[in-house]
């Protein structure tokens, strides 16, 4: 049976209307993503009625002040949770699959995972019942609460491609380095960290469009004043949608293509 | 290497104690994430718990005092001036709205998913990468920007209504937006990738000699789908239902933009008792009550996941 075959007649792979579902479903997820970029290219105040092509609203969002200080913080807070995520993150790899199954390891999969499976509202109703306690004690109000927070649910979406990657590499070019006198910290710097970049590399990438992406957990853990994009889109949305945020939303949807696509391109390499 | 150092024969002394070791050593890698994860992740679940069992403060936050009230209030209202009980209408109705919505749209979502990964799973296999990564741009986008993007379709005068009325199918728009309805396409189109990537990842593996056998004893396209392509992909349905009904279940952006103020789910009632409620034992208790739902779906999924793999 040769993949995708079309044979004169009958085909065991073809059920009666399951591609015109498929299609369907592609065009009812696309449809509404293409009207919101289309008019955030309006040139008119209405997000109803068609006025011609014009980059006002990109202006408009990129001269407004709260919405580029909102950025600023965005990219710091996912530039700093990503990293710190992927770090801890790849260690935690390495610890959990370099070596047999031991006691605990099941444990501690589900901790590491453990962001993915609670409730996002949770998370963030406990972290601001935690963080509320941590502020009256210490008095510090900073963006280290928010960072933390991210760091945190990130390690999951930065651990799980560095573990596929580590899962399909055998060990034994690290053993031949070791039986060439290498020390283990000069295989790890010299054949080890190499070989794991690509999921590295990936891992970092997704933590940071998670955290750039966070809407729940943000709006619960942040002090005032410290609005993220996301968080200062939804506050705007007491407003009514504006043309003004449909820029914004376009501006960092192709952000996320943009990440995705490296992403898409990273892993096609491999295999 | 599935062994280890162990290998198949009985270990020396020497051999446990270099073992116990490496372990050791790998442990100690695992600590700084887990260190994390315990201080902004697992730990703070755990003061939720303590305060769901606190009396709420005057403006907020919690007196230190025992109480069982909060739980009280998940389900019952005690009447101000006679102390009379009856069952919360106002939660029970956001409760069983909760349960109501998600269930409906892990059935939507189910029955746009599943075409579409069999489709993917069914194109060459050069072409379903491509298909895959059309799959993944929407779920890796913002759910705000997807929300919004939603919300202009279906506003009175967005595009649907428009359409509809170019068309002359109404007269005048319809109101869709701030209703369950609009939640329900909000969750449906925001969790959907959810329910096509498990599905797909089962369907991948198919093995279709099984359904031409099917075919070669005559049974029907309907027959070959209820008896054999379904009941070997059931994990990956298991695995997309769960995906689905979970975040819809603790939903709190959707419902917010899509249902106005009116229509609370669960996430937002929350969410209403650290703000103007000024309740928040009573949040923690939401919160803890929302867990455990969570938790027994979940723990239903682990189940059928490990009785599926005992039977392969």
């Amino acid at each position: 049976m040769i993949d995708g075959q079309v044979r004169k007649g009958f085909s065991v792979k073809h059920l009666p209307g399951m591609t015109a579902m498929a299609l369907l479903c592609f065009l009812l997820l696309y449809a509404p993503l293409f009207t919101l970029v289309v008019y955030s290219f309006n040139a008119g105040e209405s997000i109803a009625l068609w006025e011609g092509f014009s980059l006002r609203w990109y202006g408009a969002a990129w001269e407004n002040e709260a919405v580029q200080e909102a950025t600023v913080r965005s990219l710091i807070v996912a530039s700093f949770a990503s990293a710190i995520s992927t770090v801890v993150a790849t260690m935690a790899a390495l610890g959990t699959t370099r070596t047999g199954r031991y006691r605990g390891r099941t444990t501690i999969y589900m901790m590491i995972n453990q962001p993915l499976m609670v409730p996002e509202i949770v998370t963030a109703v406990a972290l601001l019942i935690f963080f509320a306690m941590i502020k009256v004690a210490t008095g510090y109000q900073g963006l280290a609460y928010l960072i933390a927070a991210h760091s945190a649910f990130c390690v999951p979406f930065a651990y799980l491609p560095i573990r596929a990657r580590l899962e399909g590499m055998s060990l034994t070019l690290e053993q031949a380095a070791a039986d060439l006198y290498a020390s283990p910290w000069q295989t790890f710097r010299k054949v080890t960290l190499p070989l794991m970049m690509p999921g590295i590399v990936a891992g970092a990438m997704l933590a940071f469009v998670i955290s750039l992406d966070d809407v729940v957990i943000t709006e619960f853990v942040k002090s005032a004043g410290q609005d993220t994009l996301p968080t200062y889109m939804l506050g705007q949305l007491r407003r009514g949608i504006s043309p003004e945020v449909n820029a914004i939303s376009t501006a960092l949807l192709a952000v996320t293509v943009v990440i995705l696509t490296a992403f898409f391109v990273l892993n096609r390499k491999r295999h | 290497m599935r062994n280890g150092v162990l290998g198949n024969r009985q270990p020396s002394g020497l051999e446990i104690e270099a073992r116990r070791q490496t372990v050791r050593n790998y442990l100690l890698l695992c600590t700084p994430a887990l260190l994390l994860l315990l201080l902004a992740a697992s730990g703070p679940l755990l003061i939720v718990v303590v305060y769901s069992f606190l009396e709420p403060g005057e403006y907020s936050g919690v007196v230190w005092r025992f109480s069982g009230e909060a739980w009280f209030n998940v389900l019952f209202s005690r009447d101000i001036f006679d102390d009379t009980v009856s069952l919360a209408d106002a939660h029970l109705t956001i409760l069983w709205r909760s349960v109501r919505l998600s269930l409906l749209t892990t059935l939507l979502a189910f029955l746009l998913g599943f075409p579409t990964a069999y489709f993917i799973a069914t194109r060459p296999a050069s072409q379903r990468p491509m298909w895959l990564f059309l799959i993944t741009i929407p779920f890796w986008t913002n759910l705000l920007i997807r929300t919004f993007a939603i919300m202009e379709v279906i506003r009175n005068e967005g595009i649907l209504n428009t359409l509809l009325q170019a068309l002359g199918l109404i007269d005048s728009p319809i109101q869709i937006l701030y209703t369950d309805t609009a939640v329900t396409i909000g969750m449906v189109y925001v969790y959907l990738p959810l329910m096509v990537l498990p599905l797909y990842a089962a369907m991948e593996r198919l093995d279709f000699r099984l359904v031409e056998a099917g075919y070669d004893l005559y049974a029907s396209r309907w027959q070959v789908l209820r008896k054999v392509i379904i009941p070997l992909v059931k994990p990956g349905i298991v695995a997309g239902t769960i995906l689905v009904f979970v975040p819809s279940l603790g939903a709190y952006v959707t419902p917010r933009v899509l249902g106005g103020g009116k229509n609370m789910m669960l996430g937002n009632l929350i969410e209403l008792q650290f703000g103007q409620g000024r309740n928040w034992p009573l949040g923690a208790a939401l919160s803890m009550t929302l867990l455990v739902i969570v938790a027994i779906a979940l723990a239903y999924y682990v189940r059928s996941a490990s009785k599926s793999d005992a039977n392969d």
